[in-house]
This record gives C-alpha cells, structure tokens and sequence, in this order.
C-alpha cells in the first residue's frame, strides 16, 4: 500500500514516520466507526442502542479532528465539534428524554432477527469494500489510498445505516440508522481532501433541521397515537395502499 | 437607469432572492387574505424576473449558472409556481371556511410556498453541486412540513414515510456528490473548483471512469427517490395524496422536474466523457419500470389524488426513458414531455381540488357525475384527463408520439413495451374519468366559488402545444437537446 502523505514539514524520515501514524490513526478511526455500526445492529434495548450511537459520534467527531490535523484543514474542527456536541450529547440526551416522556416501548422491535441482520451487514460491508477499492484503484495521487480506504469505510457505515433503517419498526430506532447513516457522510466528506466548506456545515446543518423536524413529528405521532412504532401508523393506510 | 440595465444583466440572484425575502415577510404578516395576495404577487414577479432570464447573458459565475438549459427549468418553474399561487388563494380560503386549517397554518404555508420556491430556483441555477445538493434538501424538508399541514394519521403517515424515504435518497445523493468531487480533486485541484460544474464540464473527459460510474449509480439512485422512479417511488402517492392540493400539484409539476434536472445534468457530465459506461440504460430501465408499474397500479386506485400521483409516477418513467434513450429527437421529446407534464398534471390537480372541495371527499366511489353538476368543472377534468392520456390534439399526444417514434427508431423491442405500457395506463384512466365525469351526479353540488382562470390557463397552453408549437420555442429545444447529449 502506498503510504506517502504531504507533510508540509521534517525531514523526510519524520514525513514518513509521520505519515504512516496519520494513515494509522486515521485507519483506526474509520474502523472503529464501522464495527460501532456493526454493535448498533445487535442492541436491543433503546437506552443501550443511544448510548452505542453516542460512542459512534464521539469516534466520528475524533476522526475528523483527526483529518483536520492531518490536513491541516482548521474548518474540519467546525464539524468535529458539531459532531462532538449534537450528535454525541445533544440529540442522544433528547432522544431518551423523549422515550422517558411518550412511554415508547424500550424494546427495540426488529422486523429480521439480529442474526440474519449481522449477516446482511457483513455482506454489505463485503460489498462496499469490493466496489470502493475497485472503482478507486486508477485514481493516482498522494494521499490516495487513505482516500481510498475511507471510502469504503464510509460506504459500509452509510450501507450498515440503512440496513439498520429498513429492520427496525420503531421510528426512534430508523432516525438513529439515519443518522447513523450520515455519520458515514461526514466520514466520506472529510475524508474527501479540500472538499469545500459549504458542504460540510450543510451536512451539519441538514443533521439539525431534521432534528427538528423528527421532533415535530415524533410529538404530531404522539398528538394521535400511543406508540411510534411505524407499523401502528399502517392500520390508518385502509384500502388507500 | 443603471440600476434597471443591472437587472436586465442578471436577474439571476434576484430569482432567489425574491423569494427569500418573500418568506420572510410572509412569516411576519398575520393576515391571511394579505398573505395570499402577497404569496401570488411574489410568485409572479419571480416569474416576469425567471423571463429576463431570456435576454440574460450565460454566464458561469462561482455561485450560479445560468445556461440554455436551466432557463428551460426556471421558466417552466416559476410559471407553474405562479398559476399554482393563484389557484391556492382561492383553495385555502375554502379550507379556513370548512375548519381544515386555521389561520397560523396558512402563514406558515404561505412562508414554506415561498422558501420552496426559492430553493427549487436556486437548485435550478446554482453552479455549485453542493449548494445544489443542499437546495434540494430545503426543497425536500418544506414539502415534508406541508404535506404533514393538516395533521390527520394519514397526513402524519404521509408526511412521515417522505421524509424518511427522501432523507435516504438525499443521502445518497450526498454520497454521490463526494464520489464526483473525489473525481475531480486530481485533476482540477483541491477546493472550490471540484464542485463547480462549468469547472466540470470543461474537464470532465481527465476523469477517472471507473469512479464516476459508480458516483452516477448513487446520484441516480438518490435524486431518482426525488423524481419518484420505479423501485424508489413509495413515498410519492401518500404524499400527494394526504397534503393539501396546491403542494401537490407543485410536487408533481415542480419538484419531480428539479430532481430529474440534477440526474440530467450529471448525465451529461457522463457524457462528455468517452470511457464511462452509458448512463441511458439506466436511466430506461428505471423509466420503463415506472411507467409499467404506475399503468397497473392506476386501476386498483380508490382516492383521486392518489390516482393523479401514480400518472405522475408513469410521466416521469417516460420522461426518464426518453432522456435515457438519449440523441437530439428523444431529448427534444423528454423536454416537450416534461414541459407538457408539468402545465396538465398542475391543471388536473386544481380541477380535483376543485372537485374534492364541493364533494368534500377525495372517494373516487364518491365523485360522480362531475360534468352534470358542475359543467365547468366538469368538462375542464375531462379535458385535462384526455390530455394526460395522451389523445390528440393535446401537446401531450405529440410530446409522447415524438418519444415512441425515437425509441421504435433506436431500440424497437423497448418500444413496444413503452406502447404496452401507455396503453394500460391510457385505459385505466379512461375507465376512472368515465365514472368521475359522467353518470349519476354524486351528492354535493355547491358551486364552485375559486377561479378557472389558472387551469384555463394551463389547459389552453396545452392544447395549443398540440396544434401549433412556436419555431422560436422548437429551436430553444432543439438546442437543449444537443447540449443534453
């Protein structure tokens, strides 16, 4: 694997020493993320499954801290924090407030068995690295196979959230798999060198207004209902289907 | 004097601007009378600045872009927006007399009417593919809160099973995004210019391949959710069936042409470059897929706004098939089609507002006999229905002759399953307007208080189209066509 990395100062032992240790590190980070993906998928309990979405933010927000060191790119500490204030504190907190509140059921309801699941997500993540590595390998340049690998890391956590969207019944489980799923954005987004700063507080930004507009809806469901399992919401679809 | 020239120059940011300033002073004004006005004034300058864009030079600034093609967009989009304005300040009156809404939704509408407006514009002429990217979810957001307005389960459901759906497509599309910036970054350098399209185009033969197919596959998969293609349509009859009716006719006349200009506009991108695989076939077999399944689905249809919402479904699968198809008459055929699309579909939805309004359901069981009690009415739907069916002389016949023509041209045996297929959709629309239009008049014959004057509009357009279509107009598209590839 070509490891060479612009590092703007040292000598050229330090660059590489150094350059393997942001590869490293920054390897670690997109891993981490992918098997905290894997662990959402067999939670079943809803406090337990926020607090797993919790640790996958808190890694996520490290990780691009660790991009933005590496590219010495201080805008990416913007999303660092955002990732590091909302996603890990912030829409977790107000999520199980929100369970404690509406007396949702705390069963994580399944629609596969987490068996089945895990096998699905492998196979996903089998999948993602074929496809990235592939259609990546004639890009040339430095910093490449970072690049490359983040990628595919980025498209297994994307793929693993909507896997977890399209399992679950609760609608608070399928906004932790969205989110889940544009942690793996922000994760492709950073890893992408010098991708401009519009996208990456737009993402942040998009992350917000749908936790507003989640909140709406979750509180309209509750206006009506008693639960905010979807599948409570099909008896109302009658013969419109 | 200067100041007026300087408008002529570039009414470009002032199409976005309007609107966005327009949302604002509608979210501040508590009348709702006032505000109806305010919303269909606002509407209609944008469209008279939407028609300077014509005299406008085409420039490639770093923010927005204005081109042969996106003018077609932006026109087509603010006009309907317009005559869709008109028809909802008569609508919505009707909706606060029956209870339905109070007078705090109607502000908050007629604020979401005008964000979403501006961001379908700015989604239209943005240069850059992030600020497109995130238009397009400002889009997607204000229908999902209108669509959720009247707060019924059904509403909820609807607006609900959007969001979600088009939250993943977004995201993919996203997803996509990164992939063609991650493209570009090794030949036009880091930053900015990787996501500017004029940067783009002009580069676009130094891409790798390989890596742009698979962005496309994402892009289409995620802004084809939008257009409401085949596997990826769910979301698209809830959600014009539980809103109100002037968000579905911009659904459907608007919204589904914006995403369907982002497909469009990287598709071109792969074709201008030789080594990447076609992105035609896609784009077929998906259109093809829409338009079989939306021609089967349309029988079994119970409620008359979600039978409109699968013939949207089955246009956008002909539009996408005659874009995919590709060459200068296809293309032509696609752009009059969606053209024609947009003036029928947003026409036949102000007719059933209209329809449902004095029969106060949307049954289609409980909707009879429409030209008996309500003449007017009446015929206006039948002449609409007729049009969408694609009969002659509407412009929607010759949009859909031209299609089919190309396709038995380029690839005859896919030809005659887009004949099959307008066909079963062509009879079960024949079979739903013959029990709506004729027969026994159901009960409910209040007259109609709203204007004809958008839908008269609409559908005098249309069959203009059929009879004669202006040189000027096909050149104009006839160009865009060769640019589209």
């Amino acid at each position: 694997m070509d490891r060479t990395l612009e590092i703007a100062h040292g000598t050229p032992l330090d660059a590489a020493l150094s350059a393997s240790l942001v590869f490293d590190v920054a390897h670690l980070f997109a891993g981490a993320l992918v098997l905290i993906s894997f662990l959402m998928l067999y939670q079943d309990r809803l406090y337990a499954l926020l607090k797993v979405f919790a640790l996958q933010a808190v890694v996520l927000s490290l990780s691009v801290g660790w991009q933005a060191l590496a590219q010495d790119a201080p805008h990416l500490y913007v999303t660092a924090a955002i990732a590091l204030v909302f996603k890990a504190v912030v829409i977790p907190l107000a999520l199980a407030r929100m369970v404690a509140r509406l007396g949702i059921h705390r069963q994580v309801e399944t629609v596969v068995s987490i068996g089945p699941t895990m096998l699905a997500g492998i196979a996903l993540v089998a999948l993602s690295l074929v496809v990235m590595l592939k259609a990546t390998a004639a890009v040339g340049g430095a910093a490449d196979a970072l690049a490359r690998e983040d990628l595919a890391f980025a498209l297994s956590v994307v793929l693993l959230g909507l896997l977890m969207m399209v399992t679950r019944r609760n609608a608070v489980s399928q906004v932790i798999g969205f989110m889940s799923l544009e942690n793996g954005l922000i994760l492709a987004a950073t890893g992408a060198k010098g991708m401009p700063l519009v996208v990456e507080i737009s993402v942040a930004f998009s992350v917000l207004i749908a936790l507003i507009v989640i909140g709406i809806f979750l509180f309209r469901i509750r206006e009506r209902f008693d639960t905010v399992d979807v599948d409570a919401l099909d008896r109302f679809r009658g013969g419109r289907a | 004097m200067s100041f007026l020239s300087g408008l002529l120059v570039d009414p470009a940011p002032l199409l976005v601007a309007v609107p966005a300033a327009s949302a604002v002073l509608l979210a501040l004004m508590p009348s709702y009378r006032v505000g109806a006005l305010v919303n269909v004034a606002a509407c209609g300058l944008t469209f008279a600045l939407a028609l300077l864009l014509f005299g406008a030079p085409r420039i490639a600034g770093p923010f927005l872009i204005v081109d042969d093609l996106n003018i077609v967009f932006v026109v087509l989009n603010t006009f309907v927006a317009f005559t869709t304005a008109w028809f909802s300040a008569g609508y919505i009156a009707h909706e606060l007399e029956t209870g339905r809404l109070t007078p705090l939704n109607l502000r908050f509408y007629h604020a979401m009417y005008q964000v979403l407006l501006g961001a379908m514009t700015l989604a239209l002429l943005s240069n850059n593919l992030g600020v497109m990217w995130v238009a397009i979810e400002v889009a997607t957001l204000t229908t999902v809160l209108m669509v959720g307005l009247y707060r019924t389960e059904a509403a909820i459901e609807a607006a609900w099973k959007y969001f979600m759906l088009g939250s993943v497509g977004i995201a993919l599309a996203l997803f996509g995004t990164i992939l063609v910036y991650m493209v570009a970054q090794p030949v036009v350098g880091e930053g900015a210019d990787g996501m500017i399209w004029s940067v783009l185009m002009k580069h676009a033969h130094n891409f790798d391949p390989a890596l742009l197919n698979v962005a496309f596959v994402f892009l289409l998969l995620g802004y084809g959710t939008k257009v409401g293609l085949a596997p990826l349509h769910a979301w698209l009859p809830d959600a014009h069936s539980e809103g109100p009716t002037p968000i579905s006719a911009v659904l459907s006349g608007l919204l589904l042409n914006v995403a369907l200009f982002a497909v469009l506009r990287f598709k071109s991108l792969l074709a201008a470059h030789p080594g990447t695989l076609a992105p035609g076939p896609l784009m077929m077999a998906m259109g093809l897929g829409s338009l079989l399944l939306a021609g089967f689905m349309l029988y079994r249809r119970r409620d008359i706004k979600r039978l409109f919402a699968y013939s949207s479904i089955e246009h956008m699968g002909i539009i996408a098939f005659a874009f995919g198809l590709g060459g200068p008459l296809a293309n032509f055929a696609g752009l009059l089609h969606m053209t024609m699309h947009s003036l029928t579909k947003s026409a036949i939805f102000f007719a059933v507002g209209h329809a449902c309004q004095v029969k106060g359901t949307q049954e289609l069981a409980q909707i009879r006999g429409l030209t008996t009690s309500h003449p007017l009415l009446g015929w206006s739907l039948v002449a609409g229905v007729v049009a969408i069916a694609g009969l002659p002389p509407a412009g929607v016949f010759m949009s859909e002759f031209l299609v089919v023509t190309s396709a038995f041209g380029a690839r005859p045996w896919l030809a005659l399953i887009l004949v099959l297929g307008l066909l079963i959709a062509f009879g079960a629309l024949m079979v739903k307007l013959s029990a709506i239009a004729f027969g026994e008049p159901s009960p409910g014959t209040d007259p109609v208080k709203a204007s004809f004057v958008p839908m008269g509009v609409h559908l005098a357009l249309v069959f203009a189209a059929g009879l004669y279509l202006p040189p000027e107009l096909v050149a104009w598209f006839r160009h865009v066509a060769a640019v589209l590839g």
